[in-house]
């Protein structure tokens, strides 16, 4: 039995705004196991983007239970979460959000420039490592403006991988993507999943899901379903499908 | 570790924004430049004063009669007769703390020699005078003691004396002159000397031994002044001290009493005058001073920009990690680096400056360190004053608004 990444245990999270109280999310409860790849799906107003902010640890639950790696969240200052953010939790955005004119791999080392254990010569050398495992060996010293959207989003999933995080959070990483290279991206994520890391993207798009082996839907707050995939799709058949790009 | 890590990142934010740095560093540039060139310009004039004083004699001491009350009349002191003699030769024979001094009377009146005449004054002193004056002769010789003694009508001249009854350029030396009708022969001729700072031309003088100008000129027995010279600059102030109880004593006064007499330094004429230039450097200071403030008030708004601008970098460094203090200290660095870095080029701005202005405008100049240390430290406060509030914004930023802001 694999070691549970992630536990969650009648989680509410409630906002105050004026006089209402709005409930986003109303008790949830799921297990992340390691080397699971889920996908966290709900339309809009579900409470998914509320989750993603409790599971990456930039929000705090009002009540409940939310443990990562055996921490338990709750409580924690602003500095506590920080530091969970930057040793256990690789984040990966719909914008990628990478910093401009800043060469890729300076991109990469930046999570690991909050971390005072790791050297400058370790920061490099993981860097050069990540960068490698993203398929991006080549273009370390090229800024953002000078890669495609799908490199950029490389040089993201690069950067969530440095800090070797229990878990990869991804929000909507395909968002901006065209259906070839958001394929690609996917099948970079099923790689990495079977390196044994585990995967949690929120996304609201139905075919994402087909790539995991586990889906989790959300809907006013709940969860409605919860299901282990068993017709797991491979991206790389399915960029293979795609009709072939004129060059 | 982490502070290095921080510091690369601020180092990069502002070479990556080169342009902008550059202009928020011009009000720092501007405001240290101004305020080391006005402080050297303070420092040059206060310097040049006590220079022209020194020039004077800055170990010169003057002793004068006091004003004093005569029968419930008080009296002005040029009018007073109680400096005498005697007292002259009690401070010689007692005091421990000067190397020259003389008795001194002096009166006005017309220089002649043949058809020329020219108004002067006339200084009665013996030959210590010269050393105290720190004067020197261009041609002839000084007066002996023993001229002092039989009252020789003798007198050395200066030179606008010698411009003006010797128009021809004959040499003086060696020919007579009438002062009031009393001959004298020219034995010497001062070197110029020039205005002082008062304005008062040092080379329109006659002098001659103070017997000779007692006895034949003024008909008088009292002294109008003693002048003596400390054995150093610093011992003036003592040497002060010790005149005045010696004075009080030969004066024979009771402790309530006043003194009848002033004793005054160089000393106290230079601390006046520099009082007066230190007002101005102060002036000057504060205006600088201004110009340095608004430089920190522009590191302000930038910063304040930047932080706006960088909100969503800021959202994503909080994301990855960077804790709220991460974020201050980047900041903060950030600006410290920009007031620093304008300090410098302030500082080399300031010293081109400061040679040009000797260099063009003549001005006299003089760099303080100290000025340069205070504008320095300022920089730095102004750094950290001006960049905190910006700085504790951004740290204060909620991670997830910030990585959703637009």
């Amino acid at each position: 039995m694999s070691k549970e990444i992630i536990k969650i245990e009648d989680l509410k999270r409630q906002f105050t705004m004026g006089t209402e109280t709005v409930h986003a999310l109303r008790g949830i409860s799921f297990d992340i196991k390691e080397g699971e790849f889920v996908t966290i799906m709900g339309s809009s107003g579900s409470g998914k983007s509320t989750m993603l902010n409790i599971l990456g640890c930039l929000d705090q639950p009002t009540s409940g239970i939310y443990e990562i790696d055996g921490v338990k969240v709750k409580d924690l200052s602003r500095n506590e979460l920080a530091t969970i953010r930057n040793e256990k939790i690789g984040f990966i955005f719909q914008s990628y959000n990478l910093l401009a004119r800043t060469s890729a791999i300076e991109n990469v080392e930046l999570p690991l420039l909050y971390n005072s254990k790791v050297s400058t010569e370790e920061r490099r050398e993981r860097a050069i490592k990540a960068l490698k495992m993203v398929g991006l060996g080549e273009r370390m010293d090229h800024t953002p403006s000078q890669l495609s959207g799908g490199q950029q989003q490389r040089v993201a999933i690069a950067r969530s991988l440095v800090n070797n995080p229990v878990m990869i959070l991804a929000d909507e990483a395909t968002g901006n993507l065209d259906t070839r290279t958001s394929y690609e991206i996917m099948s970079l994520f099923q790689e990495l999943n079977k390196q044994g890391i585990t995967i949690t993207f929120v996304t609201h798009e139905p075919d994402i899901a087909t790539f995991s082996n586990r889906t989790i839907v959300l809907k006013d707050g709940h969860v409605i379903k919860d299901y282990q995939n068993d017709n797991i799709q491979s991206a790389a058949n399915e960029l293979a499908k795609l009709p072939k790009q004129d060059d | 570790m982490r502070l290095l890590n921080l510091f690369k990142i601020a180092t990069k934010a502002i070479i990556l924004n080169k342009t902008r740095t550059l202009l928020t560093m011009l009000g720092i540039i501007i405001g240290v430049a101004s305020v080391i060139t006005m402080l050297a310009i303070g420092e040059g004039s206060k310097e040049s004063i006590r220079t022209t004083i020194s020039a004077m004699g800055s170990n010169m001491i003057t002793i004068k009669a006091g004003a004093d009350t005569r029968g419930g009349v008080r009296q002005a002191a040029s009018v007073m007769e109680s400096l005498t003699l005697n007292d002259y030769e009690a401070i010689k024979n007692q005091s421990t703390l000067l190397s020259y001094s003389t008795p001194m009377v002096n009166g006005s009146g017309q220089v002649i020699n043949g058809s020329n005449n020219w108004p002067s004054t006339i200084y009665g002193v013996n030959p210590d005078y010269l050393k105290i004056k720190v004067v020197d002769l261009q041609s002839g010789s000084m007066f002996t003691d023993t001229e002092v003694k039989t009252a020789s009508k003798v007198a050395i001249i200066g030179q606008t004396v010698v411009e003006n009854v010797f128009p021809d350029g004959k040499e003086p030396v060696g020919q007579m002159i009438r002062f009031n009708n009393i001959p004298f022969k020219v034995i010497g001729v001062l070197e110029e000397k020039g205005e002082n700072t008062f304005g008062q031309d040092q080379d329109d003088v006659v002098i001659a031994p103070y017997t000779t100008v007692q006895k034949r000129i003024l008909a008088i027995d009292h002294l109008n002044q003693i002048m003596a010279s400390a054995i150093s600059e610093e011992d003036a102030p003592n040497a002060v001290t010790e005149i005045s109880a010696i004075l009080r004593t030969q004066h024979k006064l009771t402790a309530t009493e006043d003194d009848d007499f002033s004793v005054r330094s160089m000393e106290e004429l230079i601390s006046t005058f520099s009082s007066t230039s230190e007002m101005l450097t102060l002036l000057l200071v504060a205006v600088a001073s201004i110009s340095l403030l608004i430089g920190g008030i522009g590191i302000m708004n930038i910063m304040y920009v930047s932080v706006k601008e960088r909100t969503k970098e800021i959202g994503l460094r909080m994301a990855v990690g960077a804790k709220g203090a991460d974020i201050l200290m980047q900041f903060l660095i950030e600006a410290i680096l920009i007031s620093i870095t304008g300090g410098v080029l302030g500082v080399l701005l300031g010293l081109a400056s400061t040679v040009f202005i000797e260099k063009f405008l003549n001005w006299p100049t003089s760099v303080a360190l100290y000025s340069i240390i205070i504008s320095f430290a300022v920089c730095a406060v102004t750094g950290i004053f001006f960049g905190w509030y910006p700085a504790r914004k951004a740290s204060a930023l909620d991670p997830i608004t910030a990585l959703r802001y637009e």
